[in-house]
């Protein structure tokens, strides 16, 4: 095995490893705030991308503001799935609440397919197709965006999460949310935001990744296992833990089907995450107890 | 068995015997055989979800352990009882596989340790293609048989599935009430029962788990055996995390913790999307709208909600940590 062929493993395994530490990073907000185990983390995915192909294909639309406008209106979909279907039920079992966001997948699918059909659709590269060659490795510009834009999207959340007090407060709903709400935290607004920003971020990955895989309606639930898979790998509810995790288990299923069987290639990221179940339940970067 | 249990009982078997004399068109007479290897498989995940508290996304794997295993011995020219039985013993060995590790994990992270098993079997189903025939499945499985008596007809598979199902809710009933039952019962939920107090008093917890484990792995391996040599043909789209999720809908949408409940749930789950079919493109927008309805409405299930409002009556309704407020 050469070095060019380890670097291009590399660098594809780090795509797919950043839409899975994106998804992931969203999916363990929700279930920090809410102990939601978010099914349709996905879907906000493939919304993202979809709802791009729209704004880019259909009305010509310049792709930056594409991109916003569909970041926004993937937001307010996640804000009005919080009000309105999972706060009135918030009482109800954790199961109960595991069935409520997948009947919310399967609505989204569906809508998905009635707006969109079940062709799969491409949304073209944000600057040209021409691949780049680094080190005997061949990268499309696509791949430096991706790269580029999750760089930018860490900076923001670092920024977000430690210098402003929107951030701490929304931190401090995690750790504690009685706690922070005799701060005077608004800890139930606060729940609102945590799921636009995880429909957000979602939509986000999908936007990128949609010029690289095709995005079409029926995506989201594999998506969304390997984000739930990142968010363990890492440790359920570690912000840390899920971008590692998602980068982790990328690089390893890039290895996975270059070196052993590109057939079995899920299967690694299943076990990965048995094995840390079994022997580390809380995940990488969590301590406490499972 | 309590009487009213007792009642209900006898009420089903006479409706599984009155129901073949009025409805003899056979696309309803297969809605109803699935409906009954549902149920089976409803019923043995109401064990584990509604009594012993364990979520489990791997179920659809079992049900395809049953039904490749089926298929595949019958191919090859062994007579059907043995393909069930063989069924049951692979799916004994994979549960304890999966089960004795995870079942040590409790909510969220058994939820996900179950996904990531169900997967594996899935992928299992997909790439060995030799024995499975990959992707595109298995078509041409024999009719089943035993002895000289050859199941032909839906309705011969109805009567089938259903007196499976009939045993297996009678099992079931039963077990709630023996002293296996009782001590699953203890360490259920927070509020009614408790792990550490049923620990303290020398229940073994974990044993018990997995016992109630394998034992609704057994019941899908059983269902998934009728499946393949009703259906004829099998594809591993039939048992992935899907299914394994409109398993858990059908106890949720029954009522957990109730094995009633489980049976009604199996019963409107498989109703709906043929009910559905009418709608053609607009059917999963209109399905995730129906379940998002009575998950937010009538978060206790159906069961219960129909009980209330015909006999206005307040059952004990068995919920999971109701002192916690989530999401809200």
């Amino acid at each position: 095995m050469d070095s060019a062929m380890i670097l291009q493993f590399l660098v594809t395994g780090l795509t797919n490893g950043i839409l899975y530490a994106i998804v992931a990073f969203g999916f363990t907000m929700i279930f920090s705030a809410t102990e939601i185990f978010n099914f349709a983390q996905g879907e906000f995915v493939m919304l993202g991308g979809l709802l791009a192909v729209t704004f880019t294909q259909s009305l010509h639309l310049p792709i930056f503001i594409s991109f916003v406008a569909a970041i926004c209106i993937v937001a307010l979909i996640a804000g009005l799935m919080q009000r309105f279907i999972i706060s009135p039920a918030a009482t109800t079992s954790f199961v109960t609440l595991i069935i409520i966001t997948f009947g919310i997948a399967i609505f989204l699918r569906g809508l998905a397919m009635f707006v969109w059909g079940k062709n799969p659709y491409a949304l073209p590269a944000f600057s040209g197709e021409k691949p780049i060659a680094i080190f005997g490795a061949v990268i499309t510009p696509q791949v430096l965006w991706i790269f580029g834009i999750a760089i930018v999207l860490f900076l923001i959340l670092t920024f977000f999460y430690t210098k402003t007090i929107y951030g701490k407060a929304m931190l401090a709903c995690n750790y504690n949310r009685d706690s922070a709400r005799l701060m005077g935290i608004p800890a139930k607004r606060m729940v609102t935001f945590c799921f636009m920003l995880s429909g957000a971020l979602g939509a986000v990955g999908g936007v990128i990744i949609a010029p690289v895989s095709m995005t079409f309606y029926d995506q989201g639930l594999a998506v969304g296992i390997k984000g739930f898979v990142a968010a363990g790998v890492g440790g359920m509810g570690s912000p840390a833990g899920a971008l590692v995790g998602g980068l982790i288990l990328g690089v390893v299923e890039a290895f996975g089907a270059g070196f052993i069987s590109s057939a079995y290639k899920d299967i690694m990221a299943m076990i990965i995450l048995i094995l840390v179940l079994c022997f580390k339940p809380t995940g990488l970067f969590r301590t406490g107890t499972g | 068995m309590k009487r009213e249990d007792l009642f209900l009982f006898l009420l089903l078997s006479a409706i599984v015997f009155v129901v073949p004399l009025f409805i003899k068109n056979s696309y309803y007479i297969s809605i109803l055989v699935f409906f009954g290897i549902n149920a089976i498989m409803a019923v043995g995940l109401c064990l584990l979800l509604g009594y012993s508290g364990q979520i489990s996304l791997a179920h659809a794997g079992f049900f395809g352990i049953g039904a490749y295993s089926s298929a595949i011995v019958t191919m090859h020219g062994l007579p059907p009882i043995v393909g069930v039985a063989i069924g049951i013993i692979l799916t004994i060995l994979v549960a304890l596989t999966i089960g004795i590790p995870t079942l040590r994990l409790r909510g969220h992270y058994l939820g996900l340790a179950t996904i990531c098993a169900g997967e594996v079997i899935f992928i299992c189903f997909k790439e060995m293609d030799s024995l499975t025939g990959g992707p595109s499945g298995l078509p041409d499985i024999p009719l089943f048989e035993i002895g000289s008596i050859v199941l032909t007809k839906p309705i011969h598979y109805y009567y089938m599935a259903w007196i499976l199902a009939l045993a297996v809710i009678y099992f079931s009933l039963n077990l709630v009430n023996t002293r296996i039952g009782r001590a699953v019962l203890s360490f259920r939920y927070k509020p009614v029962g408790s792990e550490d107090g049923a620990l303290s008093v020398g229940i073994d917890v974990t044993r018990y788990r997995i016992k109630i484990f394998v034992l609704s792995t057994i019941f899908c391996s059983l269902a998934g055996s009728v499946y393949a040599h009703f259906m004829s043909f099998i594809s591993p789209e039939n048992f992935d995390l899907n299914f394994s999720t409109l398993l858990l809908i059908m106890i949720v949408v029954g009522g957990m913790g109730s094995i009633w409940g489980a049976i009604w749930g199996a019963g409107i789950m498989t109703y709906l999307p043929e009910l559905l079919r009418a709608f053609k493109d607009f059917d999963t927008l209109i399905y995730g709208g129906i379940l998002i309805g009575i998950l937010v409405f009538m978060p206790e299930g159906l069961r219960v909600c129909f009980s209330q409002s015909l006999f206005g009556r307040f059952s004990i309704t068995r919920r999971g940590n109701q002192d916690q407020k989530r999401g809200s």
